[in-house]
Protein backbone atom coordinates (compact mmCIF):
# COMPACT_ATOMS: atom_id res chain seq x y z
CA UNK A 1 0.00 0.00 0.00
CA UNK A 2 1.36 3.04 -1.27
CA UNK A 3 1.64 6.21 1.40
CA UNK A 4 -0.33 8.67 -0.84
CA UNK A 5 -3.35 6.28 -0.36
CA UNK A 6 -2.37 5.89 3.50
CA UNK A 7 -2.81 9.31 3.73
CA UNK A 8 -6.08 9.52 2.14
CA UNK A 9 -7.67 6.76 4.65
CA UNK A 10 -6.69 8.78 7.38
CA UNK A 11 -7.34 12.05 6.13
CA UNK A 12 -10.94 10.47 5.45
CA UNK A 13 -10.83 9.33 8.98
CA UNK A 14 -9.98 12.57 10.41
CA UNK A 15 -12.68 15.12 8.83
CA UNK A 16 -15.29 12.20 8.79
CA UNK A 17 -16.70 13.64 12.57
CA UNK A 18 -16.55 17.48 10.83
CA UNK A 19 -18.71 16.59 7.81
CA UNK A 20 -21.05 15.08 9.74
CA UNK A 21 -21.18 17.93 12.42
CA UNK A 22 -19.56 21.01 11.09
CA UNK A 23 -21.05 23.29 13.23
CA UNK A 24 -18.35 22.39 15.65
CA UNK A 25 -15.91 24.42 13.17
CA UNK A 26 -17.99 27.15 14.11
CA UNK A 27 -17.39 26.99 18.11
CA UNK A 28 -13.53 26.58 17.59
CA UNK A 29 -13.51 30.12 16.11
CA UNK A 30 -15.29 31.82 18.88
CA UNK A 31 -11.67 32.92 20.05
CA UNK A 32 -10.95 34.33 17.18
CA UNK A 33 -13.94 35.86 16.15
CA UNK A 34 -14.22 37.29 19.60
CA UNK A 35 -10.62 39.41 19.14
CA UNK A 36 -12.06 39.83 15.56
CA UNK A 37 -15.14 41.72 16.95
CA UNK A 38 -14.36 43.28 20.29
CA UNK A 39 -10.66 44.06 19.88
CA UNK A 40 -10.63 44.62 16.13
CA UNK A 41 -13.14 47.64 16.56
CA UNK A 42 -11.43 49.17 19.32
CA UNK A 43 -8.33 49.83 16.87
CA UNK A 44 -10.97 51.49 14.78
CA UNK A 45 -11.16 54.08 17.52
CA UNK A 46 -7.43 54.89 17.83
CA UNK A 47 -6.91 56.41 14.37
CA UNK A 48 -7.99 57.91 11.33
CA UNK A 49 -6.93 54.79 8.88
CA UNK A 50 -8.77 51.38 8.63
CA UNK A 51 -7.36 48.68 11.44
CA UNK A 52 -8.46 46.35 8.99
CA UNK A 53 -5.87 45.27 6.29
CA UNK A 54 -3.25 45.67 9.19
CA UNK A 55 -4.96 43.70 12.02
CA UNK A 56 -7.03 40.86 10.08
CA UNK A 57 -4.01 38.94 8.55
CA UNK A 58 -2.47 39.16 11.97
CA UNK A 59 -5.60 37.58 13.51
CA UNK A 60 -5.78 34.70 10.67
CA UNK A 61 -2.01 33.74 11.79
CA UNK A 62 -2.94 34.04 15.43
CA UNK A 63 -5.83 31.59 14.69
CA UNK A 64 -3.10 29.50 12.95
CA UNK A 65 -1.00 29.44 15.74
CA UNK A 66 -3.27 28.74 18.77
CA UNK A 67 -5.63 26.41 16.76
CA UNK A 68 -2.90 24.38 14.82
CA UNK A 69 -0.29 23.63 18.24
CA UNK A 70 -3.78 22.62 19.78
CA UNK A 71 -4.32 19.98 17.35
CA UNK A 72 -2.63 17.56 19.24
CA UNK A 73 -5.95 17.24 21.67
CA UNK A 74 -7.88 15.13 19.58
CA UNK A 75 -4.69 13.07 19.00
CA UNK A 76 -4.25 12.99 23.03
CA UNK A 77 -7.65 11.98 24.14
CA UNK A 78 -6.87 8.74 21.03
CA UNK A 79 -4.20 8.19 23.03
CA UNK A 80 -5.45 7.70 26.42
CA UNK A 81 -8.59 6.28 24.99
CA UNK A 82 -7.03 3.05 23.23
CA UNK A 83 -7.88 4.22 19.35
CA UNK A 84 -4.20 4.74 18.57
CA UNK A 85 -2.73 2.04 19.41
CA UNK A 86 -6.01 -0.17 17.46
CA UNK A 87 -4.36 2.19 14.50
CA UNK A 88 -1.04 1.39 15.09
CA UNK A 89 -1.37 -1.75 15.20
CA UNK A 90 -2.69 -1.61 11.35
CA UNK A 91 -0.60 -1.79 8.25
CA UNK A 92 -1.49 1.83 7.78
CA UNK A 93 1.63 3.76 7.23
CA UNK A 94 2.41 5.57 10.60
CA UNK A 95 3.88 8.48 8.12
CA UNK A 96 0.66 8.64 6.33
CA UNK A 97 -1.56 8.84 9.62
CA UNK A 98 0.08 12.07 10.53
CA UNK A 99 -0.09 13.85 7.33
CA UNK A 100 -3.50 12.47 7.02
CA UNK A 101 -4.27 14.08 10.76
CA UNK A 102 -2.01 17.06 9.52
CA UNK A 103 -3.78 17.63 6.25
CA UNK A 104 -7.17 17.68 7.84
CA UNK A 105 -6.32 20.13 10.74
CA UNK A 106 -5.09 22.43 7.68
CA UNK A 107 -8.28 22.12 5.89
CA UNK A 108 -10.45 22.65 9.00
CA UNK A 109 -7.90 26.06 9.72
CA UNK A 110 -8.73 27.11 5.72
CA UNK A 111 -12.02 27.11 6.45
CA UNK A 112 -12.04 29.07 9.23
CA UNK A 113 -9.74 31.41 7.96
CA UNK A 114 -12.21 32.13 4.97
CA UNK A 115 -14.99 32.87 7.60
CA UNK A 116 -12.87 35.03 9.40
CA UNK A 117 -12.13 37.29 6.29
CA UNK A 118 -15.84 37.01 5.35
CA UNK A 119 -17.05 38.26 8.86
CA UNK A 120 -14.65 40.96 8.72
CA UNK A 121 -15.89 42.12 4.75
CA UNK A 122 -18.73 44.39 6.27
CA UNK A 123 -16.82 45.18 9.23
CA UNK A 124 -14.54 47.13 6.84
CA UNK A 125 -12.37 45.01 5.71
CA UNK A 126 -11.16 44.78 1.81
CA UNK A 127 -8.72 42.08 0.97
CA UNK A 128 -6.67 41.92 -2.39
CA UNK A 129 -8.20 38.84 -3.54
CA UNK A 130 -4.97 37.24 -5.16
CA UNK A 131 -2.99 38.21 -2.57
CA UNK A 132 -5.79 36.97 0.34
CA UNK A 133 -5.27 33.42 -1.53
CA UNK A 134 -1.11 33.48 -1.44
CA UNK A 135 -1.51 34.52 2.00
CA UNK A 136 -3.92 31.61 2.89
CA UNK A 137 -1.39 29.37 1.46
CA UNK A 138 1.63 30.48 3.77
CA UNK A 139 -1.28 30.31 6.71
CA UNK A 140 -1.69 26.16 5.57
CA UNK A 141 2.15 26.05 4.93
CA UNK A 142 2.69 27.04 8.34
CA UNK A 143 -0.48 25.12 9.69
CA UNK A 144 1.70 21.78 8.54
CA UNK A 145 4.86 22.74 10.70
CA UNK A 146 2.26 23.73 13.40
CA UNK A 147 0.13 20.98 13.35
CA UNK A 148 2.97 18.06 12.99
CA UNK A 149 4.45 19.53 15.84
CA UNK A 150 1.79 19.57 18.32
CA UNK A 151 0.97 15.67 17.10
CA UNK A 152 4.70 15.01 17.93
CA UNK A 153 4.30 17.10 21.20
CA UNK A 154 1.73 14.35 22.04
CA UNK A 155 3.62 11.60 20.98
CA UNK A 156 6.47 12.97 23.57
CA UNK A 157 4.33 13.27 26.36
CA UNK A 158 2.28 10.36 26.40
CA UNK A 159 -0.15 9.75 28.93
CA UNK A 160 1.13 13.62 30.38
CA UNK A 161 -2.08 15.94 28.55
CA UNK A 162 -1.12 18.18 31.46
CA UNK A 163 1.93 18.39 30.54
CA UNK A 164 1.70 18.88 26.46
CA UNK A 165 -0.86 21.99 27.51
CA UNK A 166 1.94 23.19 29.85
CA UNK A 167 4.24 22.99 26.96
CA UNK A 168 2.17 24.21 24.42
CA UNK A 169 0.97 27.77 26.75
CA UNK A 170 4.74 27.87 27.16
CA UNK A 171 5.83 28.15 23.61
CA UNK A 172 2.19 29.51 22.56
CA UNK A 173 2.06 33.00 24.08
CA UNK A 174 5.62 34.38 23.98
CA UNK A 175 5.58 33.34 19.96
CA UNK A 176 1.97 35.42 19.51
CA UNK A 177 2.60 38.38 21.47
CA UNK A 178 6.45 38.74 20.01
CA UNK A 179 4.91 38.58 16.82
CA UNK A 180 3.39 41.96 16.72
CA UNK A 181 -0.71 40.22 15.59
CA UNK A 182 -2.45 42.34 18.34
CA UNK A 183 -0.29 45.59 18.55
CA UNK A 184 3.19 46.64 16.46
CA UNK A 185 6.08 45.99 18.40
CA UNK A 186 7.75 49.37 16.60
CA UNK A 187 7.08 51.45 19.76
CA UNK A 188 8.31 48.48 21.74
CA UNK A 189 11.85 48.46 23.93
CA UNK A 190 14.99 47.39 22.48
CA UNK A 191 15.08 44.03 23.91
CA UNK A 192 11.43 43.57 23.15
CA UNK A 193 12.09 44.35 19.49
CA UNK A 194 15.46 42.10 19.45
CA UNK A 195 13.35 39.19 20.66
CA UNK A 196 11.01 39.79 18.18
CA UNK A 197 13.15 40.07 15.25
CA UNK A 198 14.26 36.15 15.68
CA UNK A 199 10.93 34.87 16.05
CA UNK A 200 9.78 33.48 13.39
CA UNK A 201 5.78 34.03 12.97
CA UNK A 202 7.10 37.59 13.10
CA UNK A 203 7.74 37.39 9.90
CA UNK A 204 4.80 35.19 8.47
CA UNK A 205 2.47 37.78 10.45
CA UNK A 206 4.55 40.73 8.01
CA UNK A 207 4.46 38.22 4.90
CA UNK A 208 0.63 38.05 5.29
CA UNK A 209 -0.28 41.70 5.69
CA UNK A 210 2.03 42.60 2.50
CA UNK A 211 0.40 39.33 0.79
CA UNK A 212 -3.75 40.38 1.80
CA UNK A 213 -2.26 44.22 0.78
CA UNK A 214 -1.38 42.63 -2.62
CA UNK A 215 1.82 43.33 -2.71
CA UNK A 216 4.46 39.99 -3.68
CA UNK A 217 7.95 40.95 -4.78
CA UNK A 218 8.77 42.40 -1.52
CA UNK A 219 11.90 41.05 1.09
CA UNK A 220 9.21 40.53 3.88
CA UNK A 221 7.27 38.18 1.75
CA UNK A 222 10.40 35.97 1.17
CA UNK A 223 11.36 36.12 4.74
CA UNK A 224 8.02 34.93 5.65
CA UNK A 225 7.56 32.26 3.40
CA UNK A 226 10.86 31.31 4.19
CA UNK A 227 9.83 31.20 8.07
CA UNK A 228 6.46 28.68 7.18
CA UNK A 229 8.16 26.91 4.83
CA UNK A 230 11.36 25.75 7.45
CA UNK A 231 8.29 25.73 10.76
CA UNK A 232 6.55 22.37 8.13
CA UNK A 233 9.61 21.34 7.56
CA UNK A 234 11.16 20.97 10.77
CA UNK A 235 7.88 19.79 12.03
CA UNK A 236 6.84 17.16 9.39
CA UNK A 237 10.83 15.65 10.13
CA UNK A 238 10.12 15.45 14.12
CA UNK A 239 6.38 14.58 13.75
CA UNK A 240 6.98 11.37 11.14
CA UNK A 241 9.68 10.47 13.40
CA UNK A 242 7.81 10.36 16.25
CA UNK A 243 4.84 8.49 15.11
CA UNK A 244 6.96 5.97 13.56
CA UNK A 245 8.37 5.27 16.71
CA UNK A 246 5.30 6.07 19.08
CA UNK A 247 5.33 2.77 21.38
CA UNK A 248 3.20 4.40 23.67
CA UNK B 1 2.34 -18.92 15.19
CA UNK B 2 4.26 -17.47 17.93
CA UNK B 3 7.61 -18.13 19.00
CA UNK B 4 9.58 -16.59 21.64
CA UNK B 5 13.86 -16.91 22.11
CA UNK B 6 14.60 -15.38 25.30
CA UNK B 7 12.21 -12.24 24.72
CA UNK B 8 13.41 -9.79 26.84
CA UNK B 9 12.30 -6.30 27.49
CA UNK B 10 13.84 -3.59 30.25
CA UNK B 11 12.35 -0.49 30.72
CA UNK B 12 14.39 2.84 32.40
CA UNK B 13 13.20 3.60 35.78
CA UNK B 14 13.80 7.26 37.03
CA UNK B 15 17.21 7.79 39.11
CA UNK B 16 18.72 5.62 36.87
CA UNK B 17 18.63 2.06 36.55
CA UNK B 18 16.84 -0.12 34.74
CA UNK B 19 13.99 -2.82 35.21
CA UNK B 20 13.00 -6.06 33.74
CA UNK B 21 9.43 -6.52 32.67
CA UNK B 22 9.90 -9.74 30.40
CA UNK B 23 12.88 -11.25 31.15
CA UNK B 24 14.11 -14.62 28.31
CA UNK B 25 10.50 -15.14 26.85
CA UNK B 26 10.17 -18.49 25.22
CA UNK B 27 6.92 -19.62 24.07
CA UNK B 28 5.69 -21.83 21.23
CA UNK B 29 1.84 -20.95 20.41
CA UNK B 30 0.81 -23.59 17.57
CA UNK B 31 -2.06 -22.40 15.16
CA UNK B 32 -5.77 -23.25 16.12
CA UNK B 33 -4.64 -23.31 19.98
CA UNK B 34 -6.46 -21.04 22.51
CA UNK B 35 -4.01 -19.69 25.51
CA UNK B 36 -4.38 -17.58 28.40
CA UNK B 37 -1.45 -15.49 29.52
CA UNK B 38 -2.20 -15.41 33.37
CA UNK B 39 -0.19 -13.41 35.79
CA UNK B 40 -0.73 -10.95 38.16
CA UNK B 41 -0.71 -7.19 37.54
CA UNK B 42 3.06 -6.01 36.57
CA UNK B 43 3.96 -9.86 35.99
CA UNK B 44 5.06 -8.92 32.43
CA UNK B 45 1.85 -10.11 30.13
CA UNK B 46 0.97 -6.78 28.18
CA UNK B 47 4.71 -5.59 27.57
CA UNK B 48 4.81 -9.26 26.17
CA UNK B 49 1.92 -8.98 24.48
CA UNK B 50 3.07 -5.03 23.06
CA UNK B 51 6.43 -6.96 21.83
CA UNK B 52 4.28 -9.95 20.11
CA UNK B 53 2.20 -6.73 17.96
CA UNK B 54 4.73 -4.58 17.06
CA UNK B 55 3.95 -1.71 19.60
CA UNK B 56 6.99 -2.03 21.47
CA UNK B 57 10.74 -3.02 20.20
CA UNK B 58 12.23 -6.52 22.22
CA UNK B 59 15.16 -5.36 23.95
CA UNK B 60 16.73 -8.45 23.25
CA UNK B 61 15.84 -11.94 22.17
CA UNK B 62 13.24 -12.89 18.79
CA UNK B 63 9.92 -13.19 18.41
CA UNK B 64 8.57 -14.63 15.11
CA UNK B 65 4.61 -13.87 15.11
CA UNK B 66 2.16 -15.51 12.20
CA UNK B 67 5.60 -16.34 10.29
CA UNK B 68 7.09 -13.05 10.50
CA UNK B 69 10.10 -11.45 12.86
CA UNK B 70 8.61 -8.78 14.80
CA UNK B 71 11.78 -6.81 14.28
CA UNK B 72 12.26 -6.94 10.53
CA UNK B 73 9.25 -7.45 9.40
CA UNK B 74 6.96 -5.35 11.32
CA UNK B 75 4.69 -4.22 8.62
CA UNK B 76 3.49 -8.56 7.44
CA UNK B 77 3.17 -9.23 10.94
CA UNK B 78 0.86 -6.10 11.41
CA UNK B 79 -1.45 -6.79 8.38
CA UNK B 80 -1.43 -10.65 9.74
CA UNK B 81 -2.71 -10.25 13.32
CA UNK B 82 -5.58 -8.74 14.73
CA UNK B 83 -5.21 -6.81 18.36
CA UNK B 84 -7.62 -5.86 20.68
CA UNK B 85 -6.00 -3.58 23.24
CA UNK B 86 -6.99 -2.70 26.99
CA UNK B 87 -7.98 0.43 25.84
CA UNK B 88 -11.08 1.33 23.07
CA UNK B 89 -10.49 1.00 19.72
CA UNK B 90 -13.02 3.20 18.41
CA UNK B 91 -12.61 6.58 19.00
CA UNK B 92 -14.11 8.74 20.86
CA UNK B 93 -15.83 11.11 18.24
CA UNK B 94 -16.03 8.85 15.46
CA UNK B 95 -19.13 7.02 14.47
CA UNK B 96 -19.86 3.46 15.17
CA UNK B 97 -20.05 2.21 11.46
CA UNK B 98 -16.93 4.54 10.13
CA UNK B 99 -14.86 3.76 12.37
CA UNK B 100 -15.19 -0.15 11.03
CA UNK B 101 -14.87 1.04 7.65
CA UNK B 102 -11.88 2.91 8.44
CA UNK B 103 -10.36 -0.03 9.85
CA UNK B 104 -11.16 -1.92 6.73
CA UNK B 105 -9.40 0.61 4.97
CA UNK B 106 -6.20 0.84 7.25
CA UNK B 107 -6.12 -3.14 5.84
CA UNK B 108 -6.19 -2.10 2.05
CA UNK B 109 -9.71 -3.37 1.51
CA UNK B 110 -11.73 -1.43 -1.28
CA UNK B 111 -14.52 0.70 -0.14
CA UNK B 112 -17.17 -1.22 -1.39
CA UNK B 113 -16.01 -4.24 0.71
CA UNK B 114 -14.94 -2.02 4.00
CA UNK B 115 -18.53 -1.22 3.89
CA UNK B 116 -20.06 -4.25 3.34
CA UNK B 117 -17.41 -6.00 6.29
CA UNK B 118 -18.33 -3.39 8.60
CA UNK B 119 -22.18 -4.28 7.94
CA UNK B 120 -21.76 -7.64 8.50
CA UNK B 121 -19.80 -7.33 11.42
CA UNK B 122 -22.45 -4.97 12.83
CA UNK B 123 -24.91 -7.58 12.82
CA UNK B 124 -22.92 -10.36 13.88
CA UNK B 125 -21.83 -8.31 17.27
CA UNK B 126 -25.52 -7.10 17.62
CA UNK B 127 -24.40 -3.40 16.81
CA UNK B 128 -26.62 -2.38 13.81
CA UNK B 129 -28.91 0.01 16.05
CA UNK B 130 -25.74 1.82 17.04
CA UNK B 131 -24.08 2.21 13.74
CA UNK B 132 -24.36 6.04 13.50
CA UNK B 133 -23.93 6.80 17.20
CA UNK B 134 -20.86 8.42 18.21
CA UNK B 135 -18.34 5.15 19.81
CA UNK B 136 -18.35 7.58 22.91
CA UNK B 137 -22.17 7.46 24.06
CA UNK B 138 -22.14 4.03 23.67
CA UNK B 139 -22.13 2.04 26.79
CA UNK B 140 -19.32 -0.53 28.69
CA UNK B 141 -20.28 -3.24 27.10
CA UNK B 142 -21.29 -2.00 23.39
CA UNK B 143 -17.87 -0.87 23.10
CA UNK B 144 -16.22 -3.94 23.96
CA UNK B 145 -18.44 -5.29 21.19
CA UNK B 146 -17.47 -2.54 19.03
CA UNK B 147 -13.80 -3.45 20.24
CA UNK B 148 -14.39 -6.47 18.64
CA UNK B 149 -15.99 -6.29 15.76
CA UNK B 150 -12.92 -3.55 14.94
CA UNK B 151 -10.35 -6.65 15.75
CA UNK B 152 -12.06 -8.66 13.37
CA UNK B 153 -12.67 -6.37 10.31
CA UNK B 154 -9.37 -8.12 8.33
CA UNK B 155 -10.73 -11.90 9.36
CA UNK B 156 -7.49 -12.15 11.45
CA UNK B 157 -5.68 -15.55 11.69
CA UNK B 158 -4.30 -14.64 14.81
CA UNK B 159 -6.28 -12.22 17.29
CA UNK B 160 -4.21 -11.14 20.72
CA UNK B 161 -6.56 -9.54 23.54
CA UNK B 162 -5.82 -7.61 26.43
CA UNK B 163 -7.00 -7.94 29.37
CA UNK B 164 -10.39 -8.24 27.53
CA UNK B 165 -12.81 -8.38 30.11
CA UNK B 166 -11.86 -6.15 32.47
CA UNK B 167 -14.59 -3.34 33.59
CA UNK B 168 -17.30 -5.86 32.05
CA UNK B 169 -20.27 -6.89 34.16
CA UNK B 170 -20.32 -11.24 34.56
CA UNK B 171 -23.47 -10.99 31.96
CA UNK B 172 -20.84 -8.92 29.42
CA UNK B 173 -18.26 -11.37 30.26
CA UNK B 174 -19.88 -14.12 29.59
CA UNK B 175 -20.70 -12.60 25.57
CA UNK B 176 -17.26 -11.88 25.21
CA UNK B 177 -16.35 -14.95 26.13
CA UNK B 178 -19.24 -16.75 23.76
CA UNK B 179 -17.98 -14.63 20.94
CA UNK B 180 -13.99 -15.74 21.44
CA UNK B 181 -15.72 -19.44 21.31
CA UNK B 182 -17.51 -18.78 18.78
CA UNK B 183 -14.52 -17.18 16.66
CA UNK B 184 -12.56 -20.47 17.51
CA UNK B 185 -15.01 -22.92 16.38
CA UNK B 186 -15.71 -21.43 13.32
CA UNK B 187 -12.77 -19.94 11.77
CA UNK B 188 -10.11 -22.03 13.63
CA UNK B 189 -8.61 -18.80 14.80
CA UNK B 190 -5.36 -18.75 17.09
CA UNK B 191 -6.36 -16.43 19.93
CA UNK B 192 -3.68 -15.45 23.18
CA UNK B 193 -5.32 -13.33 25.57
CA UNK B 194 -3.77 -11.75 28.29
CA UNK B 195 -5.96 -12.03 31.45
CA UNK B 196 -5.64 -11.89 35.52
CA UNK B 197 -8.78 -13.69 36.45
CA UNK B 198 -8.15 -17.17 37.10
CA UNK B 199 -11.49 -18.20 36.16
CA UNK B 200 -11.23 -16.63 33.40
CA UNK B 201 -8.43 -18.18 32.06
CA UNK B 202 -9.83 -22.00 33.52
CA UNK B 203 -13.03 -21.45 31.76
CA UNK B 204 -12.00 -20.60 28.58
CA UNK B 205 -8.05 -21.21 27.72
CA UNK B 206 -7.85 -24.93 26.27
CA UNK B 207 -3.68 -24.02 27.64
CA UNK B 208 -2.78 -21.36 30.14
CA UNK B 209 0.93 -20.43 30.50
CA UNK B 210 1.35 -18.68 33.65
CA UNK B 211 3.77 -15.48 34.05
CA UNK B 212 5.26 -14.10 36.81
CA UNK B 213 8.22 -11.35 37.15
CA UNK B 214 8.86 -11.56 34.02
CA UNK B 215 8.79 -15.39 33.48
CA UNK B 216 7.10 -18.02 32.52
CA UNK B 217 6.53 -20.40 35.56
CA UNK B 218 3.72 -22.84 34.62
CA UNK B 219 2.68 -24.39 30.83
CA UNK B 220 -0.35 -26.68 30.44
CA UNK B 221 -4.23 -27.13 30.44
CA UNK B 222 -6.14 -25.90 33.57
CA UNK B 223 -6.61 -29.59 34.54
CA UNK B 224 -3.21 -30.37 34.19
CA UNK B 225 -1.65 -27.53 36.13
CA UNK B 226 -4.14 -28.37 38.79
CA UNK B 227 -3.39 -31.82 39.18
CA UNK B 228 0.25 -31.65 38.83
CA UNK B 229 0.59 -28.86 40.80
CA UNK B 230 -1.63 -28.85 43.54
CA UNK B 231 -3.98 -31.84 43.36
CA UNK B 232 -7.44 -31.75 44.65
CA UNK B 233 -7.95 -31.66 48.33
CA UNK B 234 -10.02 -34.47 50.46
CA UNK B 235 -11.79 -33.94 53.63
CA UNK B 236 -13.59 -36.43 55.83
CA UNK B 237 -14.66 -36.31 59.42
CA UNK B 238 -15.12 -39.51 61.14
CA UNK B 239 -16.45 -40.55 64.96
CA UNK B 240 -13.56 -40.40 66.54
CA UNK B 241 -9.61 -40.44 67.04
CA UNK B 242 -9.16 -44.00 66.99
CA UNK B 243 -11.21 -44.06 63.65
CA UNK B 244 -9.22 -40.84 62.50
CA UNK B 245 -6.18 -42.66 62.56
CA UNK B 246 -7.36 -45.63 60.70
CA UNK B 247 -8.89 -43.74 58.66
CA UNK B 248 -5.59 -42.23 57.69
CA UNK B 249 -3.63 -45.31 57.43
CA UNK B 250 -6.26 -46.50 54.92
CA UNK B 251 -5.08 -43.19 53.25
CA UNK B 252 -2.02 -44.22 53.31
CA UNK B 253 -2.66 -47.31 50.91
CA UNK B 254 -4.05 -44.74 48.14
CA UNK B 255 -1.31 -44.70 45.98
CA UNK B 256 -1.40 -41.26 44.68
CA UNK B 257 -2.19 -39.33 48.21
CA UNK B 258 0.25 -36.82 49.66
CA UNK B 259 0.08 -34.58 52.33
CA UNK B 260 -2.31 -36.80 54.96
CA UNK B 261 -3.03 -34.89 57.77
CA UNK B 262 -4.99 -35.70 60.95
CA UNK B 263 -6.63 -33.56 63.33
CA UNK B 264 -8.58 -34.80 65.94
CA UNK B 265 -11.50 -36.58 64.16
CA UNK B 266 -10.84 -35.03 60.77
CA UNK B 267 -8.23 -36.74 57.71
CA UNK B 268 -7.14 -34.16 55.14
CA UNK B 269 -5.25 -35.32 51.98
CA UNK B 270 -4.29 -34.82 48.44
CA UNK B 271 -4.77 -36.34 45.56
CA UNK B 272 -4.20 -35.73 41.38
CA UNK B 273 -7.70 -37.51 40.79
CA UNK B 274 -10.00 -36.70 43.95
CA UNK B 275 -13.08 -37.39 41.43
CA UNK B 276 -12.21 -41.31 40.89
CA UNK B 277 -9.98 -41.10 44.91
CA UNK B 278 -13.01 -40.03 46.64
CA UNK B 279 -15.78 -42.77 46.14
CA UNK B 280 -13.00 -45.75 46.27
CA UNK B 281 -11.47 -44.22 49.81
CA UNK B 282 -15.01 -44.10 51.50
CA UNK B 283 -15.92 -48.15 50.19
CA UNK B 284 -12.16 -48.59 51.75
CA UNK B 285 -13.32 -46.99 55.01
CA UNK B 286 -16.67 -48.92 55.23
CA UNK B 287 -14.96 -52.27 54.69
CA UNK B 288 -12.81 -51.37 57.28
CA UNK B 289 -15.93 -50.32 59.80
CA UNK B 290 -15.29 -46.97 59.70
CA UNK B 291 -17.80 -44.62 59.58
CA UNK B 292 -17.31 -41.53 57.63
CA UNK B 293 -19.64 -38.77 58.79
CA UNK B 294 -19.04 -36.21 56.46
CA UNK B 295 -16.43 -36.22 53.40
CA UNK B 296 -15.86 -32.89 50.95
CA UNK B 297 -13.71 -32.69 48.28
CA UNK B 298 -12.00 -29.57 46.99
CA UNK B 299 -10.80 -29.14 43.51
CA UNK B 300 -8.13 -26.29 43.47
CA UNK B 301 -8.10 -22.96 41.34
CA UNK B 302 -5.49 -21.74 39.66
CA UNK B 303 -4.82 -19.37 42.20
CA UNK B 304 -3.69 -22.92 44.62
CA UNK B 305 -1.34 -23.77 41.40
CA UNK B 306 -0.34 -20.28 41.68
CA UNK B 307 0.62 -20.09 45.11
CA UNK B 308 2.01 -23.17 45.40
CA UNK B 309 4.31 -22.34 42.39
CA UNK B 310 5.03 -18.56 44.00
CA UNK B 311 3.99 -18.64 47.69
CA UNK B 312 1.98 -15.88 46.68
CA UNK B 313 -2.17 -15.61 46.13
CA UNK B 314 -2.01 -13.75 42.09
CA UNK B 315 -4.79 -11.42 44.06
CA UNK B 316 -1.83 -10.20 46.50
CA UNK B 317 -1.14 -7.51 43.30
CA UNK B 318 1.53 -6.42 41.67
CA UNK B 319 4.61 -8.37 42.46
CA UNK B 320 7.85 -6.49 43.83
Amino acid sequence: MNVIANTGTAFAREIMPTLRNPAGLLVMMAQPLVFLVLFGSLLTATGDESPWPWFVPGILVMMGLTGMSGAGYGLHVELLGGSLERMLVTPLSRTAMLVGRTLKEVVTLLVQAILIMVTAVPLGFRPHTAGALAGLAVIAVLGVGLGSLSFALVILTKRQPELFWGIQQVLLFPLLLLSGVLLPTDAAPGWLRALSGVNPVTYIVDAERALFAGTYATASVWYGLLAAVAIAVLGLVLGTRAMRRASL
Amino acid sequence: MIHTRRLTRHFRVKGGGTVAAVRGLDIDVEAGELVAFLGPNGAGKSTSLRMLTTLLAPTSGTATVAGCDVLADQAEVRRRIGYIGQGHGAGHHFRVRDELVTQGRCYGMSRAESRARADELLAALDLLSLAKRPAGTLSGGQRRRLDIAIGLVHRPRLLFLDEPSTGLDPQNRANLAGHIRRLREEYRTTIFFTTHYLDEADAMAERVLIIDHGQVIADGSPGQLKAGLAGDAITITVDGELDAKRAADLAGRVPSAREITTEATTVRLRVPDGEAVLPEYLRALDRAGVRARTANLTQPTLDDVFLALTGRSIRDGSPQ
